[in-house]
Formats: structure tokens, sequence, C-alpha cells
């Protein structure tokens, strides 16, 4: 409130001076966006849809009980008023907003939440997400086909649900902020089945309008929206079937408005070098780190002292020059935007002679053979290279397997596929700012299954105990507590070193000079790329 | 010729089954597991063991290609593995501005290496005729994707006389129609020079100069009439090629085409979509080939359908 009536006041005062000091804007309506895209816009479905591209649009189209305040990662009600935690952190009473309208004009009630929570908990609905449920009571028997409904949701009246658990869940409020969670109306997915992603019906700040596949997308206005003063926009087109270079070259002319694939590595120096772009890129951090997996189950690997002595031997300052410093170097998995992150932890520091000492005392003087996997785009490959070389310089002799990027994650899911991986292009980012979801799949025993993305094949069940007890802190007042404990398990982790971390990402969004809106909204680190709501055009652009 | 049809046909019919075959088992081979790509990084074993009896991918392989093939016929190309929409949907919107590239691709390569061969012909062993040849030389040799860059670069980015790619209106077809024609228009011109220089040693070229008709009317009136005819049957079998250059093309230029969407499935390991694009294009050719056939003997009366 009280930053509002500051920028308020400073409107004011600059009301005079030139347009530029965009801080100071009030938000415009009205006006048409144009964002482009190189692939087609895959389903639009929140049950269904899971990638960078369709994640921001349905988070348009529809909402969750819980948002975040945007470009942050603080957790606030969204669909819901308010929420309630029973004291043995078991059960959650969300209140309702009243008279919030889907697009096709009926109200959103309690019965729609139950509905779609069981929806994407059903195997038929073949959710990528179902597994985030996991911790409603009743998940088992939904998701195995034994039951038809969820018996851990209760619509109470036509304004209260209540979710009881099976176990506390201190991510639970994350998890019913995740697209997988966001509300749809029964009558539209019922009538249009498996084609509902390419009709949407959600509660949204905007409703499709047009989608001529293979060319674009059009998303207007909801001018039910309950939230006042949002959206900005009247209009969004995604075009898609853009190189990012041509995206480039038009945003450049005034034609399009964000380049929705950002910047391509290759031209990434020049680009922002260039005086045209200047004043029209943002950066930002991700929840990203790039990793190299080491498979414990597979020689020599399951050797501690190799893993040391492959975290000592990159030379990981190098690789953020190579991709021209579109990174910071890591030291552990959390990415350093994460609760948890071990800021005084300072890991294996580069050190290839001692490499070399730890590869002699584990019996590897002479060196050893490997493969080293990786996603064929750019510019993963002239990464691997680095590491390549790098590894060469201690002994180790690792060949290069680039490989289109489902391949490697099929190899990566195999327990004796794939001695090294390295991430990039396929890496983990968080689905919500939370540690825990930095363990379970990536890092814990239940990732580490055939067809899992525990690529180091890593399970260390006293870890898992520690894990599970953390998520068990739902108390509020806990909260320290437990990211401390979480902090803990990370550092034990990174000191038994299934993983080399290399680096942590930073994102860049780049926009048109029309487009207003503080810069945290264009790489808002839940609303990936862009948070579409707030966006708005400027006067005179 | 019914018999001759009829045997074509059938002929056509067993390549398109041998084509959708050899792919099927192609893409059977590739080391990704459609259920868990479908079912994604979070899954439970559940919701992937419930992909994979959906999509029968539990069954044996010649189970598998025979429910795709008996879906196939009864026009169901099944769903997109990303985009989740039925693959039939997918072409069914992409295949009209490809088939509009491809007609506009046949107009440039056509006017350009026709008219390049005439006057070819006509400067025989003088400098127009070299230097023409050279630049027909570059057309059959430049690989689509440099000739579609460089005339991207030069005509829409650094002159700005055509829009940098997309589709909507006439301007947008001139730079990806002249990638695509650029090296049929150097076979053509090659192939017209060819056919001119032996119509302008025929006896009636002679007889027309003998009556005095000028050396122009002799070119356009008399001889390239006849050297056209072999050149033409010729463009039934363009198809075969263009479909290799679409994908190229229209990914330089964002056009929404096939070839496009072929890009983007390989990339993304599409099963579905990889196989669909593949049979209409197999189809497309085949009936393009069988189509220059056809219209062969009604050109040239000298070839005979047996």
């Amino acid at each position: 409130m009280r930053k509002t009536l500051l920028s308020a006041l400073a409107g004011a005062a600059l009301a005079g001076l030139a347009a530029t000091a965009s801080w100071a804007e009030e938000p415009r309506m009205g006006g048409t966006m144009t964002v482009t895209y190189k692939d087609d816009v895959s389903t639009l479905d929140p049950a269904i849809g899971y990638d960078w591209q369709n994640w921001s649009m349905i988070k348009s189209l529809f909402d969750g009980l819980m948002d975040y305040r945007p470009g942050t990662t603080e957790l606030v009600p969204d669909l819901a008023e308010g929420y309630e935690i029973s004291g043995d952190g078991k059960t959650y009473t969300f209140t309702l907003r009243q008279g919030v309208k889907f697009h096709n004009g009926r109200e959103m009630t309690a019965d729609d939440v139950k509905y779609s929570l069981e929806r994407v908990i059903d195997p038929k609905t073949q959710s990528p997400g179902a597994g985030f449920f996991g911790a409603i009571e009743g998940f088992e028997a939904l998701n195995s086909g034994e039951a038809d409904t969820l018996s851990g949701v209760e619509a109470v009246d036509d304004h209260t649900v209540r979710i009881t658990l099976s176990r506390p869940d201190a991510t639970f409020l994350h998890v019913m902020a995740l697209n997988f969670a966001h509300v749809v109306p029964k009558e539209a997915v019922e009538e249009w089945g498996q084609d509902f992603g390419k009709h949407p019906v959600g509660t949204g700040a905007y409703s499709m309008e047009e989608w001529t596949l293979g060319q674009r997308v059009v998303f207007a206005r909801n001018e039910d929206y309950y939230k006042e003063g949002v959206p900005r926009l009247d209009k969004i087109v995604f075009e898609v079937g853009q190189e990012p270079i041509v995206a480039l070259l038009r945003l450049e002319r005034g034609e399009t408005d964000i380049a929705g694939d950002g910047i391509p590595p290759a031209k990434f120096l020049q680009v922002t070098k260039d005086p045209k772009y200047e004043g029209m890129i943002v950066e930002g951090d991700q929840l990203h780190t790039g990793y190299v997996t080491m498979n414990v189950a597979m020689k020599p690997f399951d050797d501690v002292r190799v893993r040391k002595a492959v975290n000592m031997a990159i030379n990981k300052d190098r690789i953020v020059r190579i991709i021209n410093g579109r990174a910071a170097p890591a030291n552990q998995p959390l990415p350093p935007l994460m609760p948890g992150y071990a800021e005084d932890y300072e890991g294996f520091p580069y050190d290839p002679d001692g490499a070399k000492a730890l590869l002699a005392d584990a019996g590897y003087g002479d060196g050893f053979e490997t493969e080293l996997f990786v996603a064929n785009t750019d510019p993963q490959p002239r990464i691997a290279q680095a590491i390549q070389q790098d590894l060469a310089e201690v002994g180790i002799k690792a060949q290069i397997k680039a490989l289109a990027q489902a391949n490697v994650i099929a190899a990566g899911g195999e327990k004796d596929q794939a001695p090294m991986i390295w991430s990039g292009g396929m890496a983990w980012i968080a689905d919500f700012p939370d540690p825990s979801n930095f363990y379970g799949p990536i890092l814990g025993c239940g990732g580490a299954v055939p067809g899992g993305w525990n690529w180091a094949w890593y399970c260390n069940e006293e870890l898992d105990k520690r894990a599970v007890a953390a998520d068990a802190m739902v108390d509020t007042a806990r909260q320290d507590e437990r990211i401390a404990e979480w902090r803990d398990i990370f550092v034990a982790i990174q000191e038994e070193a299934p993983w080399a971390p290399i680096f942590n990402e930073k994102r860049y969004t780049i926009r048109s000079k029309r487009l207003g809106g503080p810069d945290a909204i264009f790489v808002d680190p839940v609303h990936i790329p862009v948070h579409y709501d707030y966006v708005y055009i400027k006067e005179d652009q | 010729m019914v018999a001759y049809l009829i045997r074509r046909l059938v002929q056509a019919v067993l390549i398109l089954i041998g084509v959708s075959f050899v792919t099927f088992v192609l893409l059977y081979l590739v080391p990704a597991d459609p259920a868990r790509q479908i079912a994604g990084r979070s899954a439970t074993a559940a919701t992937v063991e419930s992909i994979r009896e959906q999509l029968g991918l539990n069954l044996p392989f010649y189970e598998q290609y025979w429910r795709y093939f008996v879906n196939l016929i009864q026009g169901d190309f099944g769903r997109s593995y990303i985009q989740k929409s039925q693959v039939g949907e997918l072409i069914a919107a992409r295949l009209p501005p490809t088939l509009l590239l491809m007609a506009a691709a046949i107009c440039a390569e056509l006017v350009f290496g026709l008219t390049m061969g005439v006057i070819a012909a006509a400067n025989r062993r003088r400098i127009g005729d070299n230097l023409l040849m050279i630049v027909s030389f570059v057309g059959v040799s430049a690989p689509q994707f440099v000739v579609g860059i460089l005339l991207l670069y030069l005509f829409a980015v650094k002159l700005g006389w055509f829009p940098i790619g997309g589709y909507g209106t006439a301007a947008h077809i001139v730079l990806p129609a002249l990638s695509l024609g650029f090296l049929g228009a150097g076979w053509y011109s090659r192939m017209m020079r060819s056919s001119m220089l032996d119509v302008l040693e025929q006896d009636y070229v002679r007889t027309a100069r003998a009556k005095g008709a000028g050396r122009w009317r002799v070119i356009v009136a008399h001889a390239v009439p006849n050297a056209l005819l072999p050149v033409i049957a010729m463009i039934g079998i363009d198809i075969g090629l263009f479909m290799s250059g679409i994908v190229v093309v229209e990914s330089v230029f964002g056009w929404p085409g096939i070839g496009q969407l072929a890009w983007q499935a390989i990339q993304r390991v599409d099963i579905p979509v990889i196989m669909g694009v593949t049979v209409v294009s197999a189809t497309a050719i085949v009936l393009g080939n069988l189509l220059a056939d056809l219209v062969a003997p009604f050109i040239d009366p000298r070839i005979k359908l047996r």
C-alpha cells in the first residue's frame, strides 16, 4: 500500500517530465501485445500443459486457490479468500471468493474445485502433475483407479472446501498454486473431451478468442475478471513458427513486443551490446541449477572420491564465460533464489591437482574412460566440450554423446545407461519455490527409479527420512527451522557429490519499449517467462 | 490404359504401406519411451502405466503396427504426444499453406528456369550462355537453407522490400517461393537449354529460317513450344523434390506449412506427427510421379503407357 502511494506521489511530481520514468507511470488500460514463439503452442489444459511456453499462458486463462504476488515467490490466496490450517497440519479449509465467473458465465463453486482436483489425479486424464497431490487423502485409491472420487476433498458448502491430507505437507499451499490445481468447469471439459486444451474455459484474466493451428493464438480480456484493473491489455496475440533470430529482428522493427524464446545463445553478446536493443532487455534470476550427474550405480562413480575429483576438475568460471556470463557459478544443488540456499557453504573449489590426488587415491591414477551425455542443441555441446577438456586435464577421458533431448532423458532414466549427463537444456527448474521440490524427484530415492529424473541414481535413505520429517513441519512458527534443516540436507548431499553443480542460469526477457510494468513481471519467477496479466502498453509509443 | 492405371494404383498403395511400415519400425527403435515422455518428469507410475495402456504400447510390435494401420486407413493418424491434438487436424491446418507455397515455387522455377534455358540456348557458347549456366549450377548445388537465409538477409533485412518471414499477404510468399524454386530453376534451365539445342537443329527450324522468319520469332514461335514438352512432363516429379525443400524453407521463413510441422515434431520426438507427415508426403510424391507418367503420353505421343 505504502509503495503504491509513493509511486502515485512520484507520478504526480514527474507528470511534466518525459515519460521515460516508467516506474512512476500509472498502468494504462487497453491495447494489443504481440508475443512470438518458435514452436506451436501445445495444449492449454491446466491438467496437462507442462512446458515453459504454455505454463504462463495457462496461468492467464485459469486460476487456482493460491498464487504468488506478481514478480515474487511470495504465496497469496487467489481464488481462495483465505484458508485455515488445523493444528496437526493435516486439514486445510479454504474459503472461496464469491461471484467468480468462468468464461462461460457460470459462477465457480467448491464443487468445481473438487472436480478439478479429482480430474488431475484420475489416471485417465494422463496428467503429468498427478504426483504432486500425493499427500491428499484418498490419492492412491483414485490414482490407481480403485476409487472414482477423492475422499480427502470435501465441498462443505458452495464457497468452502476442506482438504484432508494423509500426512502433514509443508509444501501443500505451493501445490495448490500449481497449474495442475487450477479450477476448470466440468461442463466445458465434458463438452470438449481430449480437445479441452484447444478450447480452454477458466476464470482467468484472459479468455481464448482465436486459435489458428500453426499460426497464432489470441487471448482477449476477461471483462468479468474479479481483480480490479486486471488485466491491462485488451488482447494478446501469440504468433508461432518464428525462429528466434527472426523474432529479434521483428522486435527491433517494432512489429512485435516480446520474443518468447529469448535471445539465441549465439547472438547474446551482439544483442546485449547493440545500442538498438538498449532498455529492452530485463535480467532476472530463476530457480535453476545446471549440473553434471554422476551415476553412482556405475563404476567408477560409485566411489565418492572420484565424484569429488570431478567436482574439483571442472573450471566453472570458464564455462560461465563460454555462455557469455549468462549465469553465476554454482557450488551446491540449490539455486540462490531458493529458500535454504547455503550462502556460507564453499563446496569444492577448482583444483585440478587436488582432483588428480583424489583419483590416485581411489586407484585411478592413470585416469579412466567414460561417457558424457548431452542434449544436442546450442550451447549444450560447447559446454560439454569444456567439461570434457577439464576432465582430460586430470586424466578422465570422457566421450561426448550428443543426442536429442528426449533420448538423453530416456538414457538418464535407465540405471546402466549414462555414466555422466550434462543437464543443460533439461535441467531441473523448480515447479514451485520450495527446497523440497529440488530433492524428491532429482536427488531422493523416489526419483531413482526407471524413468525417473534422479539421473545420479543417488539414494540415501537416511536423508530421505530427514526430508520427510522436514516437510512435516507445517507450523508457520517452525518455518525457519524447516528451511535450516533443508539447508543441512543439501549440504550433506553435496558432500557426497552425486552432482557437480556448474552454474545457476539467469533469465533474460527482451521486450519492446512500448510495454510497461515493473521489470519483475517480465522475469517473473513463477509466471515464466512473463506475467501477462500485469503488462500494459505505454502511451505515445 | 485402364489396366495400366490399376496396376500403378496398386503399386502406389503397396509403396505407401511399405513407407508407413519402415517409418513405424524406425520410430519404434528410437530410444525414448513415449509414455514417460507424455507423462513428464513428475508423473506417478500409475499415470505412466495408464498412458501405456491407452496407447497400446504394451502390445507386441506387430500388433501396434496393425492398430496404427487400421486407424490410418480410416483416416485416423492418432494424437500428437506433445500438442495433444489430432494429427489429422494438425496436418489439415497446415496443408493449404504448403500447397500454396509449392504452387508459387513451381511458377517461380518455370518462369526463371525456362527463360534462362531459352536465352542460354539462343546464345549458345557465348558469354550469356556461360553466365546463365553458372547461375544454374549454383542453383542446383546451393543448399536451400543457405539460399533462403541469403534472400531473407538481402531483400527483407537489408533492403526491407519484403516482410521477414511469416504468412498472410502476397508479399510474404515471394522469398520462400524463390528459395524453394531456385533449385528447380537450375534444373529446368539446363533441361530447357539442351532441349532447345536439340530442337534448333531440326529441319522445321531450318525451314522456318529459310522462309525468312526472324531469329527471335523462330525461337519463340517455333522452337520453344516443341522444346517445352519434355520439360513440362517433369513437374510431377518436382513434388518429391519440394517435400524435402519445404522442411528447410518453411522453417527459415516461418511459413506455417507441414514442413515446419515436421521439423518441430522431429526436434521434440513427437512420433505420431512424424508418422503422419511422412505418410502424407509419401502419398504426395507417389501421386506426383503417377501424374507425371500419366501426362507424358499426352504431351509427347511417342511415349506409350503399358
